[in-house]
């Protein structure tokens, strides 16, 4: 999608060099491109294009990899602020 | 497998659908009365239902019907292991959801393959969504392997699950748990083929996430269905609004000042739920409020235009400014539709964006009562 960026410097995405293995799951499980393994490493290439839906980090054998993962959709973030819950897409339909 | 991208509460590549709705879980019932079951293949595990290819009208009525958010909910086919094709032990298995639009896509585009389809129960929500709430997830990939009784129908341990499904499923867990490995596959279901053909490897094309005019066109109607509701509150307080003047209230000026508010109104949202979501790479910008303002400010302005003479000009301003705040909120919304918005990123957003709608619509409404009373 290299037409569409949102916001800069937002992402929560993080990658812990050491425990990384280079298996390469966080590259092929990203919708975005974010990572690449170069030289037996993930590298993040591109975290602004992170839309924080959390597979890279789910998919790492070694949690390597945090992100705060959610739904990026304004209703829901509505939702949670006036429940006081995490946000959740509660349009019942 | 495969859904197709999409943006939680909306995924995109026509194959989208908003979250939301879901909740129970699916019975496993009236499998071989559905349209797309043709027979049975007979597998050690017991017949599997056999699936076939062709999309019907029954099945595109059922599409336009949900795209209209008409019975999302109920659009589900029972979870469970189906045939596609004449799979045998070796076939691949490709695991999706139960959400029947998502079935229809798979079924579709895999036409010509010989392959087992594994569907999850993620309670009527496509891959996307589903994987976001965890339904399409580890858990429920190992339960449904283990109740198909997958294991003894395939001579192989290989899953292939759509790309978008991995924010759900660990591949890891998933090996540990059952002893099947996980494939991730492409993002479209368009590419199951292609993907198959060349031994289960994905392109870097495969991989990524688009959002064509067309698949944020076919997300635009549940944009609007999903504000009736509110629009409709809106517009009755418009109505009683319009009528506050020099007379106390008026019914004459109720109705025509009325008219005039909700047009504004409905404008707004359609400037907020179809322009901005169809013109969203031109719009300048990144900020979904920002594109959704200038949508609303711009058409209100030619509006306007149109009726010189017909209002005063706070009357006008105050529509001008209504059609901008409503536009703006609404279009910040298809943030849920998008496959490309952080929940970082939305936030700071909608800590911005929120104080200055509200300001524009206080503005709007005091010009509004407020001129009413000048003339």
């Amino acid at each position: 999608m290299d037409r569409f960026r949102y916001f800069d410097g937002v992402a929560t995405v993080r990658l812990a060099d050491a425990a990384c293995i280079g298996c390469g799951m966080c590259e092929e499980v990203c919708p975005h491109g974010v990572f690449a393994v170069r030289d037996r490493k993930a590298r993040l290439l591109d975290r602004d294009a992170c839309m924080e839906c959390g597979a890279c980090a789910m998919n790492c054998p070694t949690k390597a990899i945090s992100v705060q993962p959610g739904v990026g959709c304004a209703a829901a973030i509505l939702n949670g602020w006036l429940s006081g819950s995490k946000p959740s897409c509660g349009c019942g339909g | 497998m495969g859904e197709e991208k999409a943006g939680c509460c909306a995924p995109p590549s026509g194959k989208a659908s908003p979250c939301c709705g879901g909740g129970s879980s699916s019975g496993a019932a009236i499998r071989y009365a559905d349209n797309f079951v043709e027979g049975t293949v007979e597998t050690p595990a017991g017949p599997v239902p056999r699936v076939h290819s062709r999309v019907g009208s029954r099945d595109l009525l059922g599409r336009w019907k949900v795209r209209w958010g008409i019975g999302r909910d109920r659009y589900r086919v029972a979870p469970g292991l189906y045939a596609l094709g004449a799979p045998g032990a070796d076939a691949p298995v490709l695991v999706t959801a139960n959400y029947k639009l998502t079935f229809d896509v798979v079924r579709h585009e895999a036409a010509g393959v010989d392959a087992w389809i594994l569907v999850l129960d993620t309670r009527g929500i496509n891959v996307w969504c589903a994987a976001g709430e965890g339904t399409f997830g580890t858990g429920e990939v190992i339960r449904r392997v283990t109740e198909t009784r997958l294991p003894e129908v395939v001579n192989h341990r290989r899953l292939v699950l759509p790309q978008l499904g991995a924010p759900g499923v660990a591949a890891h867990e998933v090996r540990k748990g059952c002893g099947f490995s996980v494939v991730y596959g492409p993002v479209r279901a368009r590419d199951i083929r292609a993907f198959l053909e060349v031994g289960m490897k994905a392109s870097p094309a495969m991989r990524r996430v688009v959002f064509p005019t067309m698949d944020r066109l076919a997300l635009t109607p549940v944009e609007i269905t999903g504000v009736l509701r509110p629009a409709g509150w809106a517009a009755a307080v418009l109505f009683l609004l319009a009528g506050v003047g020099p007379g106390i209230f008026s019914l004459g000026a109720a109705w025509d000042r009325g008219i005039a508010a909700v047009a504004a109104l409905a404008a707004g949202i359609l400037a907020g739920a179809v322009v901005t979501p169809v013109l969203l790479p031109w719009l300048p910008g990144r900020s979904f409020s920002v594109k959704g303002g200038l949508a609303g400010g711009v058409i209100a302005a030619c509006a306007l235009m149109g009726q010189r003479g017909s209002l005063h000009a706070p009357a006008a301003l105050a529509l001008l400014l209504a059609m901008t705040a409503v536009s703006s909120f609404i279009a910040m919304n298809f943030t849920g539709a998008t496959p490309f918005t952080s929940p970082s990123g939305v936030e700071k957003e909608m800590r911005r964006a929120l104080p200055v709608q509200a300001g524009l619509t206080v503005a709007a409404g005091l010009l509004w009562v407020g001129g009413a009373f000048l003339r």
